[in-house]
């Protein structure tokens, strides 16, 4: 091959490259953090409320402002697809709910991407997230697009929960390094408000009160 | 401390940063430079390798993180399901500019290998993430249904 010709097929794989990068850069992914992160009132906030149930409820709509948050909604998706980022785009690329786990399909899993943690993009601002358990919540513990009476009903739930007693949501909800991700999610994501452990003794506080949803 | 797994069936090594992305030690490390970057975030599927036989965005996996593990790249892809990709592809004519094509053989290969008669709509889900300038789209589901024996029902 000529010189003038290597030169021209190298400037068309160069054009590629850059054709390929400019339709690959949705705003969701390249977002930097847009909102500063946001706090969670303690229990003992809720002291002044004398009826329990009404405590209780209180109580909820407090843990609402973390299971309502776009880093626990985009993956307890109503419909196959899991949205992303802070404006809770569809997860580009188009991935689905795939096998009974919510792992993705054959061929394009969540781990064909997501690994066991939080890696930093290499070239500019920006990370994709990680853990070793990263999956969708099943469609039966869907919460977009539901109002948070609906969500703690379906908290509750054990049909729509995993079988779930209140002392296991509790479990989970204070402990478990997937929910602990939400305050952990990486470069261009904002944290879940306030900690894992605010959110895990507000749990405890909700059931030790009744567990009443509001209204 | 060196970093030592399997690349194509061989033992290879990295002394560098764990960081360094899978895709940085293949190309510019090892020299291995059938996969491409594209996106560099895990957008367009051009850095796609075998992780222990799955398919897996080498742009955004720090090579610490697969120590022990078994890689595979386009250059080393064996048996029966790379073949029959391979001879699908040359039938067909695939690739345009050929850019995108080691990774959307890649994830062709994984898809076969994971489900080996897949559905139109298994073959579109797993290639969602395979990203092609020149719109071959077509062609790729195509080969993809020759490679495996199955006729489908869309174009």
């Amino acid at each position: 091959m000529s010189r003038a010709g290597m030169k021209l097929q190298l400037q068309h794989l160069g054009l590629a490259a850059l054709a390929i990068a400019a339709v690959a850069l949705p705003a969701a992914v390249i977002a930097r953090q847009s909102a500063a992160p946001v706090g969670l009132q303690p229990v003992s906030a809720f002291a002044g409320i004398a009826d329990p149930a009404a405590r209780s409820a209180a109580i909820f709509t407090e843990m609402g402002k973390v299971l309502t948050h776009p880093r626990c909604l985009n993956c307890h998706p109503r419909t196959d697809r899991p949205r992303q980022g802070d404006a809770m785009a569809l997860h580009n690329p188009p991935v689905v709910r795939g096998n009974a786990k919510g792992e993705g399909a054959p061929g394009l899993q969540c781990s064909t991407c997501h690994g066991p943690r939080n890696v930093a993009f290499a070239n500019g601002t920006g990370s994709i997230p990680g853990h070793p358990l990263w999956h969708l919540a099943p469609i039966e513990m869907a919460w977009q697009g539901k109002s948070l009476r609906e969500i703690c009903e379906q908290l509750k739930d054990r049909r729509r929960n995993g079988g779930k007693t209140l002392a296991q949501i509790h479990e989970h909800n204070a402990n478990d390094t997937l929910v602990g991700w939400g305050w952990n999610p990486g470069p261009g994501r904002t944290p879940a408000p306030g900690t894992q452990a605010q959110f895990g003794a507000l749990t405890k506080a909700w059931i030790d009160t009744g567990a009443k949803c509001p209204t | 401390m060196a970093i030592d797994f399997q690349l194509n069936g061989k033992p290879a090594s990295f002394a560098g940063d764990p960081e360094t992305p899978l895709l940085w030690v293949l190309r510019d490390h090892l020299g291995l430079t059938g996969t491409k970057y594209g996106c560099g975030v895990a957008q367009c599927g051009a850095c796609t390798v075998h992780l222990d036989g799955k398919n897996r965005r080498s742009c955004v996996t720090p090579v610490g993180t697969i120590a022990g593990k078994s890689v595979t790249t386009i250059e080393g892809v064996t048996g029966k399901t790379a073949e029959a990709v391979r001879a699908a592809w040359v039938g067909l004519d695939v690739p345009q500019c050929g850019f995108c094509q080691s990774g959307q053989g890649m994830s062709a290969i994984g898809l076969l290998t994971a489900k080996p008669k897949p559905t139109d709509d298994d073959i579109d889900h797993a290639m969602a993430g395979n990203i092609c300038r020149c719109a071959t789209y077509v062609r790729i589901r195509q080969a993809i249904k020759d490679a495996a024996g199955v006729k489908g029902v869309r174009a």
